[in-house]
């Protein structure tokens, strides 16, 4: 196996691939791209939650015969949008069920010409009264989806949770709350396609997903497979937030196209991104925790629920993440999960790094706290008596085949930290100061790549290439979109193949040019496709050594001149692998039981935070990740992706509130919706512990979304202990600071008035 | 936006250049679409991400809020600008050896934030960086590597200038 193996270049901190383009300003995005004869597209909107539309009016005073109208009418395949469930169209169709859903397309050369006549579209409704909340939903005395609002559920049991409670010493209750959360990657939604009768549609686009946008396509125009055609640009960052819309802004844009014949091009700006496309899924987490006189857990009830907004898109994959995710990495021999997805008429929420886990850890983790407060017990104490450990079962009946090193994860970010001494210090200090300091820790694990049979059903199929030109390629579907896919692929082409790293390219991200290998997320490429990519030039190795005379040893021109004697005889150099799952992965997708994924990376963190108790603001003050992610491809970059994490936590914790009003994002700005800046980043402590996982690319496994996973909970963690009180739910704001720490003040300091 | 247009002459890059153009449209909008200097990036529209920095007579501006009459006889510097006669300006060589870029859609006005920064302060501290980077908001790296990747560029600046300091030293001795 080569993950244990000296290499050469995995695990070599060589420069991002495509760098130089991007420092230089070469890099070519959407909105960078001009096709001759270029129309612009834009979408009129619904202005109501929930209704039907009674009519459309054109006004008289715009020249109608310049621009290209398009309407549900107009769809020539099928008028819907499936991901999972054929339930959202692709322009609504006599009915809306959430603001800004697209109801007229327009399109025309002139940008600004096209703004004056989307405001002189006029839309009349009937309005029908909307569902907003969770509580309204699953009350169903409105039914705004289905049958009865339920998107998804699902029953996760271990154990016998009922008989539990009978035996416990104690037993704590929480409920915890987490709000929606925007990507903010900073290039917004955009995209560019062409039609024609001959070659059917061709959609260049920032996305990460490019045949999830090839099936939508498809649908919508009733096309056959060699008659749709995507392309991603370079792809301005994504975070889940390019998965599933793409596939909308792409028909729109290709339905314009067909409809006036011209490319066009729908780049959305930032009011408009923030207010139509897809965010975090909002969730309510309750726990009832059972434990016995010696702290260990007995029993875990935890009752989740997430609002999915108006249409099913990817809720019921957030919520089996979330449900897999909820307990946490401990060992417990009684669990209930049951989780349940509710339709709102919310705009409909979608895929965000983590993926329904940072909601489901940030309530474990908090309650872990609550927990220890409650039975007496030091929250890293109560942590390290109930780590799983290898050998141990989690809450699907997994088997935990690998090494867990929860422990030493522990106690070097323990010590990393100086958590013992600094809280000692805090706790001293902080009665007579208005800055109080706390410490506070989380300790989670995320599975890599699609749940249970997911990876299965995907059948991925990557490989490599090497061109006439003597240029070897990665052939995958997985993108780059700022994570690093680019450069992790070809440097396990290049270390797998004896080339240079400067040797491999990537294959366009064209689905005409490249194998469909899966979609680019659930933290998948490093392991999935990586292995792929890894056994594909292995095996075309093994080719040229067997079929075109490649020595044992070989120089770089040895192997391009074995190459072309392969080529000579067989047309093309070329190996593809199909995806294999490891051995003794068993997983049942009914009881939601088994080997739920591949691989888990495991990580505690640790936050120092401090409270003003004057102005009421929450400062992460020094932050410390300690985590095992299996062998690290590329040092820099693999930091890179745990200190975005973090920062993008550290957002979700104490920055980021999706301000809802009526059902419409009211905070649509940059200007009102904040993130952490330069200014407000921590110093970020990034520690790697390496086992190589054997079944993953080079021995890793995935990266990307473990790091938003563990801040919120350690913030507020950190908040409890600086202010000895327990937020239970995120955002949490000055405000929100505000309102309990103000009134406890006073509750406990009457004598000083 | 009016149709009438005004001839609009500037430096960018070392060049001079004239562009015919509404007098209030953006000059972000006049570097990508009349010079198709692609390089400047839109992120918000309104001021608040920085992707669309640019260096204006010294000063750096986000090209969003700058109607392009303001820029009439400007010298305008852009991220296509930076590198010169074929070799990386120093923030790009630190940027790209130490992962300061990752989608690269701030890059370009988080680059021109840099220069200024060190083109006034040759060797700023870690919060002489943080602030001067304060209004170019980064969704991918979390900051950290771009800070490294400052300090590095200011080193390596150093040395540029201590190793011309030390050619003319000798050429002045000869």
């Amino acid at each position: 196996m080569s993950s244990n193996a000296t290499t050469r270049i995995v695990g070599a901190p060589v420069p991002r691939k495509e760098g130089i383009n991007k420092l230089l300003g070469r890099a070519q995005y959407v909105d960078d791209i001009e096709r001759d004869g270029m129309w612009h597209g834009a979408a009129v909107r619904s202005a109501i939650p929930r209704g039907t539309i009674r009519s459309i009016t054109y006004d008289p005073r715009i020249d109608w015969s310049e621009l290209a109208v398009v309407t549900a009418a107009d769809v020539p395949g099928e008028n819907c949008i499936q991901l999972k469930v054929a339930d959202q169209p692709c322009l609504a169709d006599g009915k809306v069920n959430h603001c800004e859903e697209p109801i007229v397309l327009l399109a025309h050369p002139d940008k600004h010409k096209l703004g004056q006549a989307v405001a002189a579209v006029r839309i009349e409704y009937d309005p029908l009264p909307p569902v907003f909340t969770i509580e309204e939903s699953e009350r169903q005395d409105r039914i705004v989806w289905g049958e009865n609002n339920l998107l998804e559920s699902f029953l996760l049991e271990k154990g016998d949770v009922d008989a539990a409670w009978a035996e416990a010493r104690q037993i704590v209750e929480g409920e915890y709350r987490t709000g929606a959360q925007e990507h903010l990657y900073i290039e917004n939604n955009g995209m560019i396609a062409e039609y024609s009768a001959e070659n059917g549609v061709t959609a260049w686009g920032s996305l990460q997903c490019p045949y999830y946008v090839f099936k939508a396509l498809r649908g919508v125009f009733g096309l056959p497979e060699e008659k749709v055609r995507v392309v991603q640009t370079e792809t301005g960052g994504a975070f889940g937030g390019k998965e599933d819309y793409p596939s909308i802004l792409a028909c729109h844009a290709a339905l314009l196209a067909m409809k006036c014949g011209h490319p066009v091009k729908m780049v959305y700006d930032r009011m408009e991104d923030l207010a139509v496309t897809t965010k975090r899924h909002p969730s309510r987490v309750r726990h009832r925790t059972a434990l016995n006189g010696e702290g260990k857990l007995l029993a875990m009830e935890i009752d989740l629920a997430t609002d999915g907004g108006a249409y099913a898109t990817l809720s019921s994959t957030v919520l089996s993440r979330a449900t897999l995710h909820a307990a946490g990495p401990y060992a417990c021999p009684n669990v209930r999960v049951r989780a349940r997805s509710w339709a709102t008429n919310h705009v409909p929420y979608g895929a965000f790094r983590g993926f329904g886990a940072p909601q489901a850890i940030f309530a474990m983790e908090r309650h872990m706290d609550e927990v220890a407060a409650a039975i007496g017990l030091d929250p890293v104490e109560l942590r390290r008596r109930n780590f799983l450990h290898q050998g141990d079962t989690n809450a699907s009946e997994q088997l935990m085949r690998e090494p867990v090193i929860l422990d030493r994860l522990l106690d070097r970010a323990l010590a990393e930290s100086d958590y013992h001494a600094k809280r000692a210090r805090f706790s001293r200090e902080n009665p007579a100061r208005t800055v109080k300091r706390g410490m506070g820790i989380a300790a989670f694990y995320h599975g890599s790549g699609f749940t249970g049979s997911g990876e299965v059903y995907l059948n991925s199929l990557a490989g490599v290439d090497v061109t006439p030109a003597g240029q070897v390629r990665v052939l995958v579907s997985n993108t780059e979109f700022g994570q690093g896919t680019n450069t992790i692929l070809t440097q396990i082409a290049a270390e797998a193949l004896g080339v240079d790293y400067s040797d491999v390219a990537m294959a366009a991200p064209d689905t005409a040019m490249v194998p469909n290998s899966g979609p680019t997320v659930a933290s998948r490429t490093s392991m999935v496709v990586g292995r792929l990519v890894e056994r594909a030039s292995l095996q075309l190795v093994a080719m040229l050594r067997e079929h075109a005379g490649l020595g044992a040893g070989y120089t770089r021109d040895e192997f391009l001149a074995a190459c072309e004697r392969q080529r000579a005889a067989h047309g093309e150099v070329r190996s593809l692998c199909r995806y294999e799952a490891p051995p003794g992965i068993s997983w049942d997708d009914e009881n939601y039981h088994g080997e739920a994924y591949g691989a888990y990376a495991w990580a505690v963190y640790v936050a120092q935070v401090a409270v003003d108790m004057v102005t009421y603001s929450a400062e992460v003050e020094e932050f410390w990740a300690v985590q095992e992610v299996g062998r690290v491809l590329n040092p820099v970059l693999a930091a890179g992706q745990i200190e975005g994490g973090v920062a993008q936590g550290i957002g979700y914790a104490l920055y980021e509130k999706v301000v809802v009003e009526n059902g419409r994002m009211a905070n649509n700005q940059m200007t009102n919706y904040i993130m952490p800046t330069a200014e407000d980043v921590p110093p970020i402590h990034v520690y790697f512990e390496e086992i190589p996982f054997h079944h993953g690319g080079f021995g890793a496994k995935g990266i990307g979304e473990l790091p938003h996973d563990g801040p919120a909970p350690a913030i507020v963690n950190a908040i409890r202990d600086a202010t000895g009180i327990g937020f239970r739910a995120i955002p949490l704001l000055p405000e929100d600071l505000f309102a309990r720490l103000a009134s406890q003040e006073s509750v406990e300091e009457p004598a000083a008035l | 936006m009016s149709a009438r247009r005004s001839a609009i002459h500037f430096t960018v890059n070392g060049e001079r250049r004239a562009v015919q153009a509404p007098p209030m449209k953006r000059l972000l909008d006049v570097l990508r679409e009349d010079l198709r200097l692609t390089g400047t990036k839109e992120g918000c529209g309104e001021g608040e991400c920085g992707s669309c920095s640019v260096r204006m007579n010294g000063e750096l501006v986000n090209s969003c809020l700058v109607p392009a009459l303001q820029a009439e006889g400007a010298e305008i510097q852009t991220v296509e600008g930076l590198a010169l006669d074929g070799r990386l300006h120093p923030l790009q060589q630190a940027f790209l050896e130490r992962g300061g870029a990752q989608c690269g859609v701030c890059t370009p006005g988080m680059l021109m934030a840099a220069a200024q920064l060190l083109d006034h302060n040759a060797h700023p501290t870690l919060p002489e960086i943080r602030e001067a980077l304060a209004g170019n908001l980064c969704r991918c790296t979390g900051f950290i590597r771009i800070f490294e990747s400052v300090v590095a560029a200011a080193a390596a600046k150093m040395d540029e200038r201590a190793s011309e300091a030390v050619l003319e030293q000798a050429h002045n001795a000869r």
